[in-house]
């Protein structure tokens, strides 16, 4: 496997998002948050610091998902669609660097909208601190600019990152219509499957129970993921945590870009 | 060729300008003539706030900011309804699912708590469900000292019920980082309960402990009640001793100015004139006083004579 010729692909997807206006999503990120920084004041009894981080937060997973999932499943099947496989694949790439490159390239896609993201709610933080006085700014429960936000931040990344892999994986062998369906509903289970483990409290075969449980295990958990409450709150994040949420989402992430790569790798495209 | 290029795209934008100005424009005049159309009851679709948690996937922080706006615009809307039947059905229901799905939602249970138990029709008047809703906040976070202090601030102030706002008092006080007054409290609530000095310490707590400039300002707010309160009761003693010397009631605070016993006109703590009754005597704040209405009984202390309204 080559670094040049994955950065070559990664490349190019970079470039084609560019290309589709994928980031006319930061303009819109950025007028929801100044809008709503501008409103919320009058309407939430002072909880307006609070509300900007929860929406900042949200509207960079949502805008995330959305470009994860639409793009994701379209890496592959664009390739297949414009016949223009034929022409990659003559060339010295690996269909293994195919894959993986076009994941590298959405990745960074969206390591930049995150980021750009990110800055965008701290600049909206950063003018709210500026325009509230002392003893407002002594009430909120978490400093305005709180780096833990970016703790918040980064899982989020690592989660979509594992959404990426989900419609990579889907789209190495089915329809973008259909990829799209099945990313979607994993995104929903895995924001589910902690009652998986617990299914004992409402069926009593003990076969089922052990599926159910095993499922728990197999399909991917996305919650953890979500530390919104606890950073907006002001409470800690242990470090641990953090890296164990993390150290799950590499492997699954290499688990999905494995079983991808594998299934393209032994497609026919006669 | 120059003057097409411009032209046409002007002429697109005038068309477009001119459609969307008809359209506002019979908008208008439909309302005018039809009138507008009125906005609809609030709804509550799902009452269940585990339910809506599961259907709000990751996005749970901001569906409950957004069913806490919900509620603060629900009873902004029905405590300045001017409807002799409004109700506040739904504002239990929407400060329990916001605190559902955000149980570290600090300000809903403790603003929450005071729409709900203000009396009716400035609040639900349901001090019932107030504490209900701050249990569930102690439930959710043991060490918050602050929702026992507002449980007996409750007991206190909407219930009448002195005993067991000690009573809650003396909790907080036994839970580790509680501050030392909190106990002089709970000891000041059981000796001077319904006194008006004791509602003055209880404020002055409130608003001295206070981590949200909201509920500084109600504190306050509440202490200038006080105060009026304070005023009134001199006031009443001075139109008594005018009746006695000259057997009729002042008819007007000049005429007590005059007589030497006022300085001037007085006013309250928000500089609105205090109103006398010239027929029966009776002192009150101005019908416009930010003040109004006062605590009766209980709230005010025994001390207290209901204001003439």
């Amino acid at each position: 496997m080559s670094g040049g010729r994955l950065g070559a692909v990664a490349l190019s997807v970079f470039r084609e998002s560019v290309r589709d206006r994928v980031f006319y999503n930061l303009l819109l990120f950025a007028v929801l948050l100044v809008g709503a920084a501008v409103l919320v004041g009058q309407m939430t009894a002072g909880q307006d610091i609070k509300i900007i981080k929860d929406l900042g937060l949200a509207a960079t997973s949502a805008f995330g998902l959305f470009i994860a999932v639409f793009i994701g499943i379209g890496l592959v099947w664009k390739e297949l669609e414009r016949h223009s496989v034929y022409s990659l694949l003559a060339k010295p790439v690996r269909r293994t660097e195919l894959v993986l490159g076009k994941y590298l390239g959405l990745a960074f896609t969206l390591l930049v909208n995150v980021a750009v993201m990110a800055a965008v709610l701290y600049v909206v933080l950063a003018c709210m601190w500026w325009i509230s006085p002392e003893n407002i700014r002594a009430s909120w429960e978490s400093p305005a600019l709180d780096p833990a936000l970016l703790v918040a931040f980064l899982l989020i990344y690592v989660q979509l990152l594992l959404v990426t892999a989900i419609a990579l994986f889907f789209s190495t062998f089915s329809s973008p219509m259909l990829s799209a369906v099945l990313t979607f509903g994993f995104y929903v289970i895995g924001h589910f499957n902690a009652d998986l483990k617990h299914f004992e409290t409402v069926i009593a075969s003990a076969p089922l129970v052990w599926l159910t449980r095993a499922l728990y295990y197999l399909l991917p958990n996305l919650a953890p993921f979500d530390v919104t409450a606890p950073v907006v709150h002001g409470q800690a994040v242990s470090p641990g945590y953090v890296a164990m949420t993390i150290g799950y989402g590499a492997v699954y992430v290499a688990f999905l870009l494995a079983a991808g790569a594998h299934i393209f790798a032994r497609r026919d495209f006669k | 060729m120059t003057t097409h290029r411009v032209a046409r795209p002007l002429a697109f934008g005038l068309a477009l300008t001119t459609l969307v100005g008809s359209f506002v424009a019979l908008e208008l005049w439909r309302d005018r003539v039809y009138g507008e159309p009125a906005p609809g009851d609030a709804v509550l679709y799902v009452r269940s706030g585990d339910a809506v948690r599961r259907l709000s996937l990751s996005f749970t922080p901001l569906v409950a900011d957004l069913y806490w706006i919900r509620a603060v615009q629900y009873y902004g809307d029905m405590r300045l309804s001017r409807s002799p039947n409004k109700r506040y059905d739904l504002l239990y229901p929407l400060l329990d699912i916001t605190t559902s799905l955000d149980p570290d939602f600090t300000v809903a249970y403790r603003f929450g708590s005071i729409f709900l138990a203000e009396s009716y029709p400035g609040g639900a008047g349901r001090p019932d469900l107030a504490v209900v809703l701050l249990q569930k906040g102690f439930r959710a976070a043991p060490t918050r000292w602050r929702y026992l202090q507002d449980i007996g601030f409750v007991y206190y102030w909407w219930v009448g019920d002195y005993q067991e706002a000690a009573r809650w008092f003396d909790k907080g006080a036994d839970i580790p980082g509680a501050p030392w007054w909190l106990r002089s409290l709970a000891a000041v609530t059981k000796a001077q309960g319904g006194d008006r000095r004791g509602s003055r310490q209880l404020w002055q707590s409130l608003r001295d402990s206070a981590d949200n400039e909201w509920l500084r300002n109600n504190a306050a707010f509440r202490l200038e009640q006080l105060d009026a309160l304070d005023v009134i009761d001199r006031l009443t003693t001075i139109v008594s001793a005018f009746k006695a010397r000259t057997g009729e009631y002042p008819a007007s605070w000049d005429t007590l100015v005059r007589a030497g016993l006022l300085r001037a006109q007085p006013l309250d703590p928000t500089g609105s004139p205090y109103v006398l009754d010239p027929a029966t005597g009776r002192v009150g704040l101005a019908a416009d006083s930010p003040l109004n209405p006062l605590p009766v009984g209980a709230q005010a202390g025994q001390m207290a004579l209901q204001p003439a309204r």
